[in-house]
């Protein structure tokens, strides 16, 4: 690359090009993919394999050289211990009440802000706010909120004569704070890729709807949803891989690694971290990596083949 | 109000992006919204500015304030001393360069390799061009947390833990900016040029430099902004690989939280001043981000 740009250009283009010249320019492209290719490769790809690798053996945090064959014993110790099911499950519930809300609500948000309205700007600038953050200042800020003495939110739920509720100890109560966490964050986010999707949606198709009497109500359903569906289909899947590695969220909310005394709200995420850097076995920790991915896998194809189904039937 | 809005509508629909998509018409957007839509909206804004209000009111007081009923629901004037606190318990001024270097880093890096292998995918022909491209979109799609651990082993054999490189070059692979910069390039870069280039008899690389970048420039303002506010609000791999002498501003914040002492005034005055930057890069390009994510968005 630097090699031909050393050359002065002009002087070269009268002559016709050496066979070198002409090797180099085929080879050129090469050279403009390259820095992202050998970080990918150092950073992203070779990781993402030697996980595999790692799952089989012992590996302790301490001595991370020292390799011991474990075979599957990585796998059947996980599937042995009553946490991972805890966190499975866990990872799952907060998964579903975090993520469904959250791309109904944007959902309603972007049709509106596709509205002709006064402020729009100002609309979706704020409501894109809390991506803005990052999840250790917004969990620490939802984590003072839901205090069960002091915090605002048991405050105003005293207010309308409800008892306070304990949201870090009580299973649903602590999960559903959780999941507030992460629908705040990307509920706007998430508006504002329909918006996209909405705006690319061709104006004519409205306006036939218009003229065959359609309410806009039926105007969203046979015209918006069906227009968006690859859009959708992309949030879903995004919001699927996000819920599954869930971490710093349940972390921070009481800043415990077992996500609460009785692990109530243990994702995988953090039961991952917990097994290779709260009791050092990275190679078991590894393990529950390659559980978290063949999930998300599963997820994401059982999300695209239900969408792809019923866009068939109403095709 | 309206005489106002109106031209500033017509320069917008007029902007090249929409020029380039002729049948993006303004859908839903025919209708005007009611009383309700604004009604709904801004109780949506309310709740989304709410928290960061509040980090402030909390940031201003004292702890004993915080524990009161009714509780303080408007700044006090204990800032100074909640950020002395902060400066005793956690590092935060060190933290605080540590981001920007890390993020300053990985936007620069980012950027680049996602501009040189963009443009490499929109307009070069080389062999092999699609199926690469291919396992470059084909990644997003895997999470980042399945490597951590060979990562964490690559970087200890390395003996980088502790040292800022080891957030910096994996923070460097972003297949999202490759395929956000091909898509940029494809639609802002006229073959033409390109051509035109050669003709004179420019070297790739002369191209490059001189026509591409030029061209490329909002599309890189974009991705860079998106990078720097994804590098700074970057939680696990930092927590990771790094510890409380070495961090970055999440992890300090976890420090605070994490304590034995709850002082939820100081916790949050710590938090104002993580956010406070970020904060400051969205108040005065918000505009710009809400488009480049609306533009990075996938549609149908």
């Amino acid at each position: 690359m630097t090699l031909t740009a050393t050359v002065p250009a002009p002087a070269r283009a009268a002559r016709p090009p050496s066979r070198l010249r002409r090797g180099l320019a085929r080879l050129s492209p090469y050279a403009y993919i390259t820095p992202f290719f050998a970080l990918f490769a150092a950073f992203g790809l070779f990781p993402l394999l030697y996980t595999a690798y790692v799952s089989l053996y012992r590996v302790e945090l301490q001595t991370p050289g020292e390799m011991e064959w474990r075979g599957l014993g990585n796998y059947t110790a996980l599937f042995g211990d009553d946490y991972f099911w805890t966190a499975l499950r866990n990872t799952f519930t907060i998964g579903v009440i975090s993520t469904v809300p959250q791309l109904l609500m944007a959902l309603g948000l972007a049709h509106l802000l596709n509205y002709k309205l006064r402020g729009r700007t100002f609309f979706r600038v704020t409501m894109l706010l809390p991506y803005a953050t990052s999840v250790a200042a917004a969990t620490l800020v939802f984590a003072q909120l839901f205090g069960r003495d002091f915090g605002l939110i048991n405050y105003l739920l005293g207010l309308v004569g409800i008892h306070p509720v304990n949201w870090q100890s009580g299973t649903v109560a602590s999960q559903i704070a959780v999941s507030t966490i992460v629908t705040w964050r990307w509920t706007g986010y998430n508006a504002l890729i329909y918006l996209a999707g909405m705006q690319s949606i061709p104006s004519d198709l409205y306006e036939a709807a218009e003229l065959d009497g359609a309410s806009r109500w039926r105007q969203f359903l046979h015209v918006t949803l069906p227009g968006l569906r690859p859009t959708i289909l992309f949030t879903i899947v995004v919001s699927t891989i996000g819920a599954t590695q869930l971490f710093g969220e349940p972390l921070l909310f009481e800043g415990s690694i077992s996500g609460g005394i009785s692990h109530q709200y243990q994702t995988l995420g953090l039961y991952m971290y917990e097994q290779g850097w709260g009791f050092f076995h990275l190679g078991r920790a590894a393990a529950v990596a390659w559980v978290m991915f063949v999930l998300i896998v599963g997820l994401v194809g059982v999300n695209t083949a239900i969408a792809r189904r019923r866009s068939a039937r109403e095709a | 109000m309206t005489v106002l809005a109106t031209p500033r509508r017509t320069e917008r629909a007029g902007s090249p992006r929409q020029a380039a998509r002729p049948r993006g018409g303004r859908a839903g957007g025919q209708h005007h919204g009611g009383r309700l839509a604004y009604a709904v909206l801004v109780v949506a804004a309310l709740v989304s500015a709410f928290p960061f209000y509040w980090t402030i009111v909390a940031a201003t007081r004292s702890n004993a304030e915080l524990a009161a009923t009714p509780p303080a629901l408007l700044p006090g004037g204990n800032l100074v001393h909640n950020f002395q606190q902060v400066l005793q318990q956690a590092d935060i001024g060190k933290a605080l360069l540590n981001s920007l270097i890390v993020s300053g880093s990985v936007t620069v890096g980012t950027v680049l390799c996602s501009t040189l292998a963009g443009f490499a995918f929109a307009k070069l022909r080389f062999k092999g061009r699609n199926a690469l491209l291919a396992v470059t979109i084909g990644t997003m799609m895997i999470p980042p947390q399945l490597g951590v651990i060979p990562l964490f082993m690559l970087i200890a054999k390395l003996h980088w833990v502790n040292q800022l490189q080891s957030v910096i070059l994996p923070g460097l692979v972003s297949a999202f900016g490759v395929f956000f910069m091909r898509q940029y390039l494809v639609q802002a870069l006229p073959d033409e040029l390109i051509e035109a280039g050669r003709v004179d008899g420019a070297s790739t690389a002369r191209i490059f430099w001189s026509i591409v970048v030029p061209i490329a420039r909002p599309g890189m303002a974009v991705l860079g902004m998106l990078t720097f506010m994804a590098s700074w609000n970057d939680f696990f791999w930092p927590v990771v690989a790094l510890s409380s002498q070495e961090p970055t501003v999440q992890v300090a914040l976890r420090q605070l939280g994490g304590g034995y002492v709850h002082d939820q005034s100081v916790i949050m005055a710590g938090t104002l001043l993580g956010t406070l930057p970020v904060l400051l890069v969205f108040g005065l390009l918000g505009r710009q981000i809400v488009g480049g994510i609306m533009q990075g968005a996938v549609k149908g």
